[in-house]
């Protein structure tokens, strides 16, 4: 969606970048349980593995699929509680102590509208991301990718009805994905 | 080659402490792979990932890259990933189909049998001079398919495959026989690789039977993400043998696992609450594996570790993982996840999503193991650290051999395995034979007086 836009598709646009910098420093400021109730119940969250493959077969073979096979997620919202909830126990070592971790957003792209700008209930919205961890003293992981969400009109803001993170790593270089994207 | 300092020194499996060189120091890490990793049976993949003629997957042995293919006739081979030019990589793919490796650096071509083809310009510049057929991608020796799961040696005096599984085999099964006790039958779903800042023998050691770890998990245990856990039951996986008997069981070949060994009558415990279809599947299994096994019905898998870097989950989740080191600190982690290849479709998703859940970096319990596998590594590399010894005493002399099940068994949680592994560890690094590496040698009659 590109090309010359009216006002109202403008003000969409800034309100979803709102959303998703208000969700990002959610993250960042530890506030699971509040981020979490920016899912919707029924979410698909998907971060495929990427595979090196011959030119011409990326399309077919390059990322994992989600709903079948091994992906580095491919979870529902029940599941994202139990991360959220196993972080809070305090006990789950590869988070304990905390990491500290920044969310950067960025290329916020409005991909599809529905039904119109004025009265959007479904964006699909592409961005980037940059998340920098760190934990205890000197590890360091630096996540970069791109990220095409799908947000379903909420009253006032929205939810988080599908995320897909595409994570530019063939082979993890990070120990653990401990943290949520 | 130096020798560095005395091995039995550093491995003291009587007195029972190792030291943290093992773990820390360039020279043990080139050691392993010039004494190890050349000749001990090492993983490379499952022939579910190269069923056609012309199917190759890239895989590693130790520190090198090769390429796992099935020749355009249908055998199936392991070479070094390794232009015999100038040694470019000939794949760079993970895998895929072909008739021909051509290296992108001067275009020398290799068939799929490994046979040096095309070599450009070859009449005029080589005519006379080069013989292509000694120049083949190099080839291991030893090569053996065991239940779909490849193995492979670089030694071409090392025994065959069985030899060097010996009684380990049995627990190894559980792994890759169907559920139902067809055996063989699996399938590999879907691989993760990682980086590990940590040396590749904490992993190994800890599927080897290290049951003691357990409170590092307890995170997930307190909050439940097994398969009925959405049914609120907590811990990580379904209790599936409450009434069994938990065995640890080292070889003398250095492998090590930990089992259930069920009573004389049990029966099926239900578990994958929520997922009727699944529960049901499992039931049936359950009857359909002990009528085909027997007695043998009675092992029941947790975790192993098959000399030197091989380890498996059996049930809950079930794969196989490698742990190639990269350098003392630092270890590339592959794990294959596996379910019977005829289970039904929803099985199968309830499976592999438990498997994610549970595994690897994105896996909320193996998470918590790489943290300590990291911060162990790095606390025992500093001078001071180094002068204080592992220690291994957990469970000492308790066990005995060929109790009920071969091997020798401890029936109470033990760092016996771990003993007996860097025993055999220590036999690999002084470049002993292998009557002695299969603990048929001296070495291993005066550690049995
Ligand atoms: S390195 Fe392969 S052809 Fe020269
Ligand atoms: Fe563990």
């Amino acid at each position: 969606m590109t090309g010359r836009h009216t006002l109202s598709w403008f003000a969409l646009k800034q309100e979803v970048e709102d959303f998703l910098y208000m969700e990002a420093d959610l993250l960042d400021q530890r506030m699971f349980w509040e981020w979490l109730d920016l899912l919707a119940e029924d979410i698909v969250y998907f971060m495929p593995i990427r595979r090196n493959v011959k030119f011409g077969q990326h399309a077919e073979k390059e990322n994992t699929k989600q709903g079948e096979g091994i992906s580095w997620f491919d979870e529902d919202k029940w599941t994202l509680g139990k991360r959220v909830e196993q972080i809070l126990t305090g006990v789950h070592y590869a988070e304990e102590p905390l990491s500290r971790v920044t969310h950067m957003v960025s290329n916020v792209r409005l991909l599809e509208v529905s039904p119109s700008p004025e009265e959007a209930t479904n964006v699909v919205v592409g961005s980037r991301f940059l998340v920098y961890q760190n934990r205890v003293e000197y590890e360091t992981n630096t996540f970069v990718g791109r990220r095409i969400d799908t947000l379903r009109r909420n009253g006032d803001s929205w939810l988080i009805a599908r995320r897909e993170l595409i994570l530019e790593q063939n082979v993890l270089l990070a120990k653990n994905l401990s943290i949520l994207f | 080659m130096t020798t560095i300092l005395p091995i039995d020194q550093m491995i003291d499996a009587a007195r029972g402490t190792i030291s943290r060189d093992i773990f820390v120091s360039p020279e043990f890490h080139k050691e392993e792979l010039e004494k190890l990793f050349t000749r001990a049976w090492l993983f490379v993949g499952h022939e579910s990932q190269i069923p056609n003629p012309g199917d190759f997957f890239v895989s590693r042995m130790g520190e090198e890259s090769v390429i796992l293919c099935r020749d355009t006739k249908g055998a199936v081979h392991v070479f070094l990933n390794s232009c015999r030019h100038r040694g470019m990589k000939v794949c760079r793919y993970e895998s895929g189909n072909t008739s021909l490796f051509v290296c992108p650096y001067h275009s020398w071509s290799y068939t799929t049998d490994g046979k040096l083809q095309g070599v450009p310009l070859y009449r005029v510049l080589y005519e006379g001079q080069l013989d292509r057929s000694e120049w083949s991608l190099i080839e291991v020796p030893k090569l053996h398919l065991y239940k779909g799961t490849v193995w492979a040696s670089w030694d071409a005096e090392a025994p065959d495959f069985m030899t060097y599984l010996g009684e380990a085999v049995d627990h190894l099964d559980q792994v890759l026989d169907c559920r139902d006790g067809r055996p063989g039958g699996s399938e590999v779903i879907g691989i993760h690789k990682w980086i590990l800042p940590a040396n590749w023998k904490f992993a190994a050691e800890n599927f080897l039977g290290d049951t003691y770890h357990n409170p590092s998990h307890r995170s997930v245990d307190m909050i439940g993400i097994g398969p009925s856990a959405r049914a609120g039951q907590t811990g990580r996986r379904d209790n599936e043998y409450n009434k069994g008997q938990h065995v640890w069981v080292s070889y003398p070949q250095g492998h090590g696992v930990h089992s259930v060994w069920m009573p004389e009558e049990f029966d099926y415990q239900a578990g994958y609450q929520q997922y009727p279809i699944v529960d049901e599947y499992f039931r049936h299994c359950f009857h359909e594996r002990k009528k085909r096994l027997g007695d043998k019905a009675r092992i029941m898998p947790f975790t192993g570790n098959l000399f030197p870097n091989t380890s498996y989950h059996g049930r809950q989740p079930r794969g196989l993982c490698v742990w190639h080191p990269h350098s003392p600190t630092e270890t590339e982690a592959w794990r294959f996840f596996l379910v019977d290849s005829d289970a039904p479709a929803e099985v199968k998703d309830v499976l592999r999503r438990f498997y994610m859940r549970y595994s690897g970096p994105a896996g909320m319990t193996e998470q918590d193991d790489m943290e300590n596998w990291l911060y162990a590594t790095k606390a025992s590399t500093g001078t001071i650290a180094r002068r204080y010894p592992f220690n291994y005493q957990q469970s000492m002399g308790a066990y005995k051999r060929n109790d009920q099940i071969p091997g020798d068994v401890s029936v109470q949680i033990t760092e016996q395995n771990a003993r007996n592994y860097y025993d055999v560890y220590a036999r690999y690094l002084k470049g002993d034979t292998w009557d002695s590496l299969l603990g048929r040698g001296e070495a291993a009659r005066q550690a049995a007086e």
